[in-house]
């Protein structure tokens, strides 16, 4: 027991649950706290220039290292600034904690400066929150949050403290058990439901195996393999859900969904039975659900009982985590080859390759990514904002390991690249870290190139810079009748403001510079812009138009093929 | 069929009564009823108070069935931390009961047709006037639902119901026992989450 002040119990038990890095944002009334910070030298705190930003980066900082993110804002507009970023964390299951201060106790409810009841405002939007009233309260407070963060399904959660509550003291333990009643995650998955699972796997003729984000964050990656491996199934993964299983891997088939590879869906499609692994069966990925391959069966694993059924009937449902389902589900089901499915596959991939990049002058964006990835050895951590460049990141580009494609996928946050990169390089040093931008996302949150420079961060920006906002566009000329409105756009010389964050900037015009370019970045030492002037006209194939079902998927008309 | 306030008729048949034993602490009430409205689930009815356990309220919510499979409803409510456990009444065996009053126009001419109706719906006279009775009746919805329809030709002035309370019929009980390690349980007192004592009686 020792006597502390609310800020000193908050770092203490921030610097307990492992956090050594917060990226925050200083204020009114979070003073207390940045007052405190020298004492703790265990934590780094990285001042970013936006609060989305911070949560951003904390969220980069989490998908890459698999620990939990930290991000810190003041009362008010610090505290909203934070939600964008909190609300990407949850679509996307991924454990950010982020702190706020509020008023003074005696001004809360009553509109005081700079008062926002940010509780409020993000109980649709976090797993849990906190309004901290006491100091006492809050070792249990911190110890809980994070717990809560980071067990079960991850998810943000936000404790919000009063700057009175930062200044008072009180005696401090720190809590070494808790006990939640309304909060106890199911991880074993029940052996029965394995069992059956296991059966219905060996009578399958066409299984198919869907990998979502869930595998990547129970790190059942070895656990996949080896399930795949000895009965012979073919692997698909969600967007989210691309490093689950290494795509070199013989039955890697890419992934599905609106803009997955065709084949992946065709296979999909046509499978008897779908295996879906720490995924949600979102709409993105299976197109129009009541079209969704009629009669099929579905094994579904998931750690959160409410989305096993929510979408689609489920045959077998397991809840619990994927290390611990995958591994007895590999043990119990038996070998098999399933040679006639793999030759459909492998069939219908050759018939449709839909990661073919055609010859042609202009710097088409997937040469682009290809380009990397071969300049890279496909060892670079990439991070990706959302829209055009975002697919052809996730589709030219292959990934080896799990945590190696950073993206926002259930909300779909533009802006997210450059902090979330910011964000990922922090978690890992010695990593290559790419953040791929679209020229309109990147302007949503360019500030903090700044940070870079502060920090000495090398992450390397690349811009895929065609002058629109690509996707909007895309869907404007199918879906639209070719009436662009609102999605042209004048950029600055990206290259300038480059230079004016005192980054180093490289125009990239033509085809023939896109190696060399990638070459000389990869040999800079610091932060370097890339602004790739590419192709205005491409667009991202195949597609499953909105409300279609994956049997609908379209390949790239020929038209835009001949360009 | 059921009579309603306005004469249409309701259909009940797809309501759901879910019991929640949640955390007594301050947002409960916001988090539950902002997590149905962000699904889409219709409530029809939700009321909330003490439970036999110190720090913990129940709510019984009466949920349409055709707004969301009330699986989905049982698994996002467990969902919330606050949530502590869920329980769909009507696959049990229960009582269902819910309290009104109606106060009705009435003059010396006509005031003993309507106590003639109170009788027969076993409602109570709470207050009387000379052109006023206020009329207050326990019993499931289509009863209540039969006296407003009763009392509505004399001139209803106002109305208000509690909407549904419910209990599992015989020992069975949706209640939560859990012991709390000392230490916790002090926190959770100081944060209005007190944990319930022993009960003396069985549950399922």
């Amino acid at each position: 027991m020792a006597r502390m002040t609310g800020a000193q119990m908050v770092l203490d038990g921030l610097q307990r649950e492992g956090v050594d890095t917060i990226f925050g944002y200083p204020g009114g009334v979070v003073l207390p706290l940045y007052d405190t910070l020298p004492q703790f030298p265990g934590i780094r705190h990285i001042l970013v220039r936006h609060e989305q930003a911070a949560a951003h980066m904390a969220d980069g900082y989490a998908r890459a290292s698999g620990r939990m993110g930290t991000c810190l804002g003041t009362s008010g507009p610090g505290a909203t600034n934070l939600v964008t970023g909190i609300c990407t964390s949850w679509m996307d299951s991924t454990p950010v904690f982020a702190l706020t201060g509020n008023v003074a106790r005696s001004l809360l409810g009553k509109d005081g400066f700079q008062e926002a009841d940010i509780t409020g405002i993000t109980h649709s939007i976090t797993k849990h929150n906190y309004l901290v009233m006491r100091p006492e309260e809050i070792p249990l407070t911190i110890r809980e949050a994070a717990h809560i963060c980071r067990t079960g399904r991850p998810g943000p959660v936000l404790v919000d403290i009063p700057k009175d509550v930062f200044q008072e003291s009180a005696e401090y333990e720190w809590p070494e058990q808790i006990n939640l009643r309304g909060y106890k995650p199911t991880v074993e998955g029940h052996s029965g439901m394995i069992r059956r699972a296991a059966e219905l796997i060996d009578q399958a003729e066409r299984p198919i195996i869907i990998a979502g984000h869930g595998v990547i964050w129970s790190d059942a990656q070895d656990a996949l393999i080896r399930l795949a491996e000895k009965a012979n199934i073919p692997v698909i993964t969600t967007f989210l859900g691309i490093g689950a299983f290494p795509e070199a891997h013989d039955l890697s088939y890419g992934w599905l969904g609106m803009h997955g590879m065709f084949y992946a869906n065709m296979a999909a499609d046509k499978a008897d039975l779908v295996i879906g692994v720490g995924m949600r069966f979102d709409d993105r990925a299976m197109g129009r659900f009541k079209d969704f391959n009629p009669g099929v069966k579905i094994i579904h694993i998931d750690i959160d009982p409410a989305e096993i059924g929510k979408n689609f009937a489920t045959t077998v449902p397991i809840v619990g985590s994927a290390a611990n389902v995958l591994p007895r589900l590999a043990e119990q089901v038996k070998e098999a080859k399933h040679t006639p499915w793999i030759r459909w596959i492998d069939q219908c991939r050759e018939e449709h390759p839909s990661l073919h990049i055609r010859e042609s002058r202009r710097m088409l964006p997937q040469y682009v990514v290809r380009t990397l990835y071969e300049e890279t050895n496909g060892n670079a951590n990439i991070v990706t904002g959302v829209g055009q460049h975002q697919m052809w990141a996730g589709q030219h580009y292959f990934y080896k390991r799990p945590r190696q494609l950073i993206t926002s996928g259930g909300l779909g946050t533009m802006g997210f690249e450059l902090p979330a990169a910011i964000g990922a390089q922090v978690a890992c040093p010695e990593a290559e870290t790419w953040a791929i931008c679209g020229d309109g996302g990147f302007q949503m949150t360019m500030q903090e190139m700044a940070v870079l420079v502060d920090e000495g961060l090398p992450v390397k920006i690349a811009i895929f810079n065609n002058g629109y906002l690509g996707m909007v566009r895309q869907w404007q000329q199918l879906f639209y009748d070719k009436n662009l409105v609102a999605v042209a756009m004048t950029q600055p010389d990206f290259v300038k403001l480059a230079d004016a964050y005192g980054i180093r900037g490289i125009r990239v015009e033509t085809k023939a510079e896109v190696a060399s370019a990638i070459r000389e970045a990869r040999a800079h030492k610091g932060p370097i812009l890339l602004d790739f002037q590419i192709d205005q006209e491409e667009n991202v194939w195949p597609m499953v138009p909105a409300g279609a079902a994956l049997s609908e998927t379209i390949e790239a008309p020929a038209e835009e093929l001949a360009r | 069929m059921n009579p309603s306030v306005n004469g249409t008729y309701k259909d009940r048949s797809s309501h759901h009564t879910v019991v929640a034993i949640v955390e007594d602490k301050p947002g409960v009430l916001m988090r539950v009823s902002s997590l149905f409205r962000r699904r889409g689930f219709n409530i029809e009815s939700l009321t909330v108070g003490h439970s036999e356990a110190e720090g913990l309220s129940r709510m019984t919510i009466v949920v349409d069935g055709t707004s969301a499979p009330i699986e989905q409803v049982e698994k996002q409510l467990y969902k919330l931390i606050d949530v502590v456990k869920v329980t769909d009444l009507s696959q049990e065996d229960m009582v269902a009961r819910e309290l009104a009053m109606i106060k009705v126009r009435c003059n010396n001419l006509n005031r003993h047709e309507l106590l003639d109706i109170a009788n027969v719906f076993r409602a109570d006279v709470v207050d009387i006037a000379t052109n006023s009775i206020i009329l207050q009746v326990v019993g499931d919805e289509d009863k209540i639902d039969g006296l407003v329809k009763m009392c509505e030709p004399y001139g209803i002035r106002e109305l208000t119901r509690t909407g549904r309370i419910a209990m599992v019929r015989g020992a069975k009980t949706t209640t939560v026992h859990e012991q709390e390690p000392e230490r916790i349980r002090q926190f959770h007192a100081v944060q209005g989450r007190r944990v319930e004592g022993e009960l003396p009686f069985s549950s399922d």
